[in-house]
């Protein structure tokens, strides 16, 4: 009785453990059970039931309701299916304008709206492309074909690759000084000289397209919300949501809307990259300090100058992280979005993976890495950038960036010219290095990996089959002989537990979508391989990070390279995975563990640096050890920060096992992938997406709570 | 008073949601304890006051009183739930958006009690900042900033950010950003309570200075008594949102209108507040001595003198004129007869 007062949450741990393993044994697994076949689908097939609503049929086979829950669900994708159709084809037909045939054409709304924000992204794709690669369709756009077939001139050029070098140095220079500029020369000499540059120079405008207008979109709709409370409220539980669907999923439903191409990947990377910058532009703005508002008050600031000048600049960290956030997924959108048709480096290192060229993917995936840092270290010179007043500077200082440029300018032109003589037949190298006739490495690292399967085949496979054999498979079943209604109690009763009705409510809800979708079992693989993922990351980021603590330099280290790691689009991890372990499981499992380690290391590390540093004076006055001060100490004060790495982490092992679809696994990604290649996978994909944004949501809504009120119990924050 | 620079006519400030129907209920009569207990807390109580052009007046109070708060709805960065203030005769509380923004370009200045600088800008821009707002070229702007870091004495740190610099520093930043654009009426919230003593002492000489020159109307938060003696015109003493009294110095001191204000005042030295002709009696020729005070001196600065006497010390007044006289009894009686648990 004692102990039951004295822990009484432990008690009810204990008491949701029994009765959700007193469930698990007494509901037995159904004869008919077999994996993979709970989907509802239209095969025809006597064993399935049926069940009709809003006119659509939805078959599925049906097991005892403990067990598997029907998918009552099942209309749901269908419906969303039907309703873009209709949205897109039939709803309020209007007559439009149409510039080319002059004339009236009936379409409808939707379709003409998309159609014309398709154009808007082409035209602006185009043109940096254009600058870049040389092109007339945005002369053509200004005025027609004719006119540039008259005139030949009109025909742009583009800049010879010599140029852009040069200028992306100087402008590093500009921006931060000689570091930064000789890293930007190297990048850029290093994708030309190995042949990338045209693929290198796409990716490139279509970045260029989207992150600055995903970060300007962020930027208003943050400010917005911070200015109006209602619309935070309904943006809220959508930002939510989107932070964690996984990328794959908006695939689907944008391809519908928007077809494919450039233009549509640069509307799903807006898509993916604006909730981050959204949250984090809120996050900032709300922590600016009341009395630097009233500061900028007394100065006499009107509304637009305090949003401007003090609140934005102010909130300046939190943003700067938006930015780099949206830098971040522009990349990886970069390779995901190439499924639907993007061009460029994405699309080459997908082509090669494919192939299994691993040389070759590892080259388009070093570049679109280096472009990546390249990007995210200048946004960050740009932000942190200082004017000197007191500079009394002549002419040439004043300009000399600019007449820098200049001077690059008339050099790379000449150079490029006097190389068309110099390289008479074939290429001109000082102009632009084709893709096939740079440097290669490829065959170099494709002797290597099969020199690295025939030497360690045997050692590989070993570990390949013991992993499998002995591990995932195991706990694979283990998770699938969950009956539904186990895991829902078990679900809800943590909820419960950790934070009360509303938490239990919540996290239930969640739950019982999923297992009310046809996707139950498929999303039980995905968690198996998450929770397989997460443990190892966060065992692995827990031991780095509380080890690299130890001392400042390591810390700085760490945090460094944690930062460059996470600028990796995601599908680069899956190129060395590839090349070590094949087409396996064991292949995705290891990217999930790589990938996700970076928030639990870079987390412990902040989490334990946060312990105020006159509690380790104190502890060291009273003789602990420096492991007992931080069992005792850090620690406690420390987890809950720590937590919210956690919480990280299963977004990001999440993001990889779906990823990991690409390599071919058996859970919702599987069937994410799937339904891009399905003409009315609209509606799938969107709700595929959604079971797995609201996996992690049940993890978010558990740790949330519990963090916040550990904060509160340790008096932090 | 025409020429009050700032006038309060019952103001309130109360916190709370329901704020404005409590007040109408209560009639003016406004209790903190009952209040509080509805969930509202009370900020501002019925504050009625006048400053005139010139003058300094110093607010004091324990934390939580109210003062912050008063300066705000003065400075109108909260808006007061009743109550009528006038600037220089305007209605503040009528003013559009646009008249006062013209209003705290031109005539205001506020220091803040935690600085209240912008981290993303260095000394010399956050100097510059409200000129610059005002539209002032930044080139011109940067002079002026670059003189007014001169008069805080920060030069060497101009291109340093609010992060880099002590509490102190920071502060002295606050000061030169609200004095450069001239406002004539300057709220200053505790702004020497991060200096040390010895800058805190030049500063204030140093502010007595610009006063004596610049002659600005002004408001003080401080907790420091010695600092409200030597600084303020009037002091106004703060409870609970209640402004207590108001006074000079030494009529506070001498005549406490509260047992609060008593309790205030008890510790504060009385030599250093009281003037010669708050203690001198009327001129009579009995055991006079040489000596002669005049009647505006702090009875600190010429005690010693005055005990050093055995006879009457004879008090000047203007031209000379004898006012009054003053025994060595009485200066020891004042100074140490007042304190009730004097140790
Ligand atoms: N925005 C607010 N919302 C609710 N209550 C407030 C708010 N601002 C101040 N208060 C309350 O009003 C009272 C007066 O606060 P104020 O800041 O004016 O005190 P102060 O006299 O300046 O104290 P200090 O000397 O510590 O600066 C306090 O009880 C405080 O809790
Ligand atoms: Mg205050």
């Amino acid at each position: 009785m004692e102990l039951l007062k004295k822990y009484p949450k432990l008690f009810q741990w204990l008491f949701l453990l029994i009765v959700f393993f007193a469930l698990c044994f007494s509901i037995d697994v159904p004869e008919t059970y077999k994996f993979i076949r709970g989907q509802a689908e239209f095969i025809k097939d006597p064993n399935q039931s049926t069940y009709t609503l809003f006119g659509t049929e939805v078959r599925y086979y049906a097991f005892d309701v403990l067990w598997r829950l029907p998918p009552l669900l099942g209309w749901l994708p269908i419906w969303v299916n039907d309703t873009l159709f209709f949205l897109l084809n039939e709803w309020m037909p209007m007559e439009f304008w149409n510039e080319a045939t002059r004339e009236y054409k009936t379409r409808p709304l939707v379709l003409q709206i998309t159609r014309n924000i398709t154009a808007f992204m082409t035209f602006l794709i185009e043109f940096i492309r254009e600058i870049l690669l040389g092109g007339v369709e945005t002369v053509v756009a200004f005025t027609s074909w004719d006119f540039v077939s008259t005139y030949r001139w009109a025909k742009l050029p583009g800049l010879p690759w010599t140029i852009v070098a040069a200028g992306a140095a100087i402008l590093s220079y500009k921006l931060s000084g000689k570091g930064l500029a000789i890293f930007a020369g190297l990048v850029m000499i290093y994708i030309s000289v190995f042949g990338q540059w045209k693929p290198s120079m796409q990716t490139l405008s279509f970045i260029l397209v989207a992150a600055p207008l995903s970060f300007a979109f962020g930027l208003s709709l943050g400010i917005w919300a911070y200015k109006s409370k209602r619309v935070e409220k309904a943006l809220y539980p959508i930002l939510l949501t989107m932070q964690t669907m996984p990328q794959y999923a908006v695939l689907v439903p944008a391809m519908v809307l928007f077809g494919i191409g450039d233009h549509a990947a640069v509307i799903i990377t807006m898509v993916v990259a604006i909730p981050p910058m959204i949250l984090l532009t809120l996050l900032g703005l709300r922590a600016v300090p009341p009395e630097v508002i009233e500061a900028g008050k007394m100065s006499g600031c009107n509304n637009f100058q305090l949003m401007t000048k003090v609140l934005v600049p102010t909130a300046r960290r939190d943003i700067l992280i938006g930015v780099n956030q949206v830098i971040m997924v522009c990349f990886s959108m970069a390779v995901i979005a190439a499924f639907i048709g993007a061009k460029g480096l994405g699309w080459n290192l997908l082509l090669a993976l494919n192939q299994l060229n691993i040389g070759l993917a590892l080259e388009a995936g070093l570049c679109i890495s280096l472009i990546a840092i390249l990007l995210d270290k200048m946004s960050l010179a740009w932000a942190n950038k200082q004017e000197d007043y007191f500079g009394n500077l002549t002419f040439f200082q004043r300009y000399k960036n600019s007449l820098f440029f200049a001077g690059a300018l008339l050099i790379g032109i000449i150079l490029s010219y006097a190389g068309s003589f110099y390289f008479k037949e074939g290429y001109n190298y000082f102009f632009e290095v084709p893709h096939n006739k740079g440097i290669s490495t490829a065959d170099f690292w494709n002797k290597g990996v099969d020199w690295i399967f025939d030497t360690f085949f045997v050692y590989i496979k070993a570990f390949n089959t013991w992993l499998i054999v002995e591990v995932l498979q195991p706990m694979r079943a283990l998770y699938l002989r969950m009956p539904a209604v186990a895991t829902l109690v078990l679900v809800v009763g943590a909820g419960y537990i950790i934070g009360g009705i509303r938490s239990a409510l919540v996290v239930g809800g969640l739950a019982l979508f999923i297992a009310l979708s046809p996707w139950w079992d498929r999303a039980l693989v995905t968690t198996y391989m998450a929770t397989f993922g997460v443990i190892i990351s966060c065992t692995i980021g827990l031991t780095v990070g509380t080890l690299c603590q130890q001392n400042k330099y390591t810390t700085k280290f760490m945090l460094a390279v944690c930062d460059i790691f996470q600028t990796f689009p995601s599908f680069v991890y899956l190129i060395p995975v590839m090349m070590l372990f094949g087409v396996t499981d064991t292949s995705v499992l290891i990217a999930v563990i790589v990938y996700a380690t970076i928030p639990a290391t870079r987390y412990t590390i902040e989490g334990l640096r946060s312990v105020p540093a006159g509690l380790h004076d104190a502890a060291s006055m009273s003789g602990v050890t420096k492991f007992q001060r931080l069992i005792n100490i850090e620690f406690p004060i420390a987890f809950p920060h720590m937590m919210l790495g956690v919480n990280q982490t299963i977004v990001f092992a999440l993001f990889m096992v779906i990823i990991g679809a690409f390599i071919g696994t058996e859970d919702l990604g599987q069937y994410i992938l799937k339904a891009l290649s399905d003409k009315a996978g609209g509606g799938k994909g969107l709700i595929l997406g959604i079971c797995v944004a609201f996996i992690a949501l049940i993890f978010d809504n558990l740790i949330r709570t519990w963090v916040q009120k550990r904060k509160k119990h340790l008096g932090i924050d | 008073m025409t020429d009050a620079v700032i006038k309060c006519d019952s103001v309130y400030k109360i916190f709370g949601a329901n704020a404005k129907k409590m007040l109408q209920e209560a009639n003016g009569n406004v209790d903190a304890k009952t209040f509080q207990k509805m969930g509202c807390i009370v900020g501002v109580n019925n504050a009625s006051f006048e400053v005139a052009k010139g003058e300094m007046l110093v607010v004091m109070g324990l934390s939580g009183s109210g003062k912050s708060t008063l300066l705000r709805c003065i400075s109108r960065l909260t808006d007061a739930t009743d109550g009528k203030i006038y600037i220089e005769g305007q209605d503040l509380l009528s003013l559009n958006n646009k008249e006062l923004i013209e209003l705290r370009r031109n005539k205001m200045g506020m220091v803040f009690q935690s600085f209240a600088l912008l981290p993303h800008k260095t000394v010399l821009e956050n100097i510059a900042f409200p000129l610059q707002i005002k539209g002032m070229e930044t080139e011109d702007s940067i002079k002026k900033a670059v003189d007014m870091v001169k008069l805080v004495g920060l030069e060497g740190r101009e291109n340093y950010f609010p992060r880099e610099l002590s509490g102190g520093q920071q502060q002295r930043v606050g000061i030169a950003r609200s004095l450069a654009v001239e406002p004539d009426i300057w709220f200053l919230d505790e702004p020497f309570s991060a200096l040390d003593p010895l800058i805190r002492k030049e500063m204030q000489d140093e502010f007595l200075r610009l006063q004596e020159k610049l002659q600005k109307t002004i408001m003080f938060i401080t907790h420091d008594f010695d600092e409200a003696l030597k600084l303020a015109d009037r002091i106004a003493i703060m409870k609970d949102g209640v402004i207590e009294q108001l006074d000079t110095p030494a009529k506070i001191v001498l005549n406490p209108a509260t047992e609060y204000v008593k309790k205030f005042t008890e510790e504060v030295p009385r030599e250093k507040v009281l003037k010669i002709e708050d203690v001198m009696e009327k001129p009579n020729n009995e055991n006079l001595g040489d000596l002669k005070v005049s009647k505006d001196e702090i009875i600190e600065n010429v005690a010693e003198k005055i005990l050093t006497q055995e006879k009457s010390v004879t008090v000047t007044g203007e031209k000379n004129k004898i006012v009054g006289t003053v025994q060595p009894s009485k200066i020891i009686h004042t100074v140490f007869g007042g304190r009730r648990n004097n140790s």
